[in-house]
């Protein structure tokens, strides 16, 4: 019945005497508004008593090693070691976030080993040729350009070089090069994709 | 019989929250077994099993 009156300070002060009991009574009296606390940050139950142990730990080293200076204000400082805590738990798992697999989300949807199965390789192949051959409708000029661009990989600089026409003009001729692609290809209602 | 199709609220979840006993437990089992050992202007942690 005495230690439910007890002030939290004596309570604290008893502990660091060496009263073990007085922890037990602290951490019974505030459970519930430290956990819950923490449940509203991090809406995990098994994150949460992580965090609410680790609280605990913090407190019980600061008591003991006699860090603790008595201000009345026991369980705000509690709460601010929860807090920061959970500001940790956070930073660590933006940069190393963890995925849970659960109804409504699967992680293998999201990551894959970005190879193509067979099928997907054939018709990708099968669009290369078709582009391949599309483009020799285009005009010499824009072929041209477009080629040294998309297969041979070179810059627009090179293709002005080479080409010996401005830059500009070798832009302009790789933006009438895609209108006329996307022309053609609707003309004979053609479907590239994969 | 008559079905409940809604979820209680955060709030009221909140409300029935508590850490596992275990966890009650190891806390009050490492305060005893921790043990500060001051020597000179040093301290040591000893966690006693």
């Amino acid at each position: 019945m005495e230690n439910a009156k007890a002030t939290d300070a004596s309570l604290v002060k008893a502990y660091i005497q060496g009263n073990e009991n007085s922890l037990s009574i602290l951490i019974s009296r505030h459970q519930h508004r430290i956990y819950s606390f923490i449940y509203s940050k991090v809406f995990d139950k098994d994150i949460a008593e992580d965090v609410f142990q680790d609280t605990f730990i913090k407190v019980i080293n600061t008591l003991k090693r006699g860090k603790y200076n008595e201000e009345g204000k026991f369980l705000p400082w509690v709460m601010r070691i929860a807090h920061n805590l959970v500001i940790d738990h956070f930073r660590r798992n933006k940069r190393m976030p963890m995925f849970e697999n659960n109804g409504d989300f699967n992680i293998f949807s999201v990551l894959s080993d970005g190879d193509l199965d067979i099928e997907r390789q054939l018709i990708k192949d099968q669009i290369e040729c078709d582009v391949q051959e599309l483009i020799k409708e285009l005009p010499e000029d824009q072929l041209e350009v477009l080629t040294m661009r998309i297969y041979k990989d070179m810059s627009f600089k090179e293709i002005s070089e080479r080409t010996g026409v401005s830059i500009n003009t070798a832009l302009g001729r790789m933006r009438y090069a895609l209108i006329n692609l996307r022309k053609i290809i609707e003309k004979h209602n053609l479907i590239l994709t994969n | 019989m008559k079905n409940l199709y809604t979820k209680p609220s955060k709030e009221e979840q909140l409300k029935n929250m508590n850490p596992k006993k275990e966890t009650i437990q190891f806390l009050l089992s490492y305060s005893k077994a921790l043990c500060i050992t001051e020597y000179q202007k040093m301290k040591f942690d000893t966690v006693l099993n």
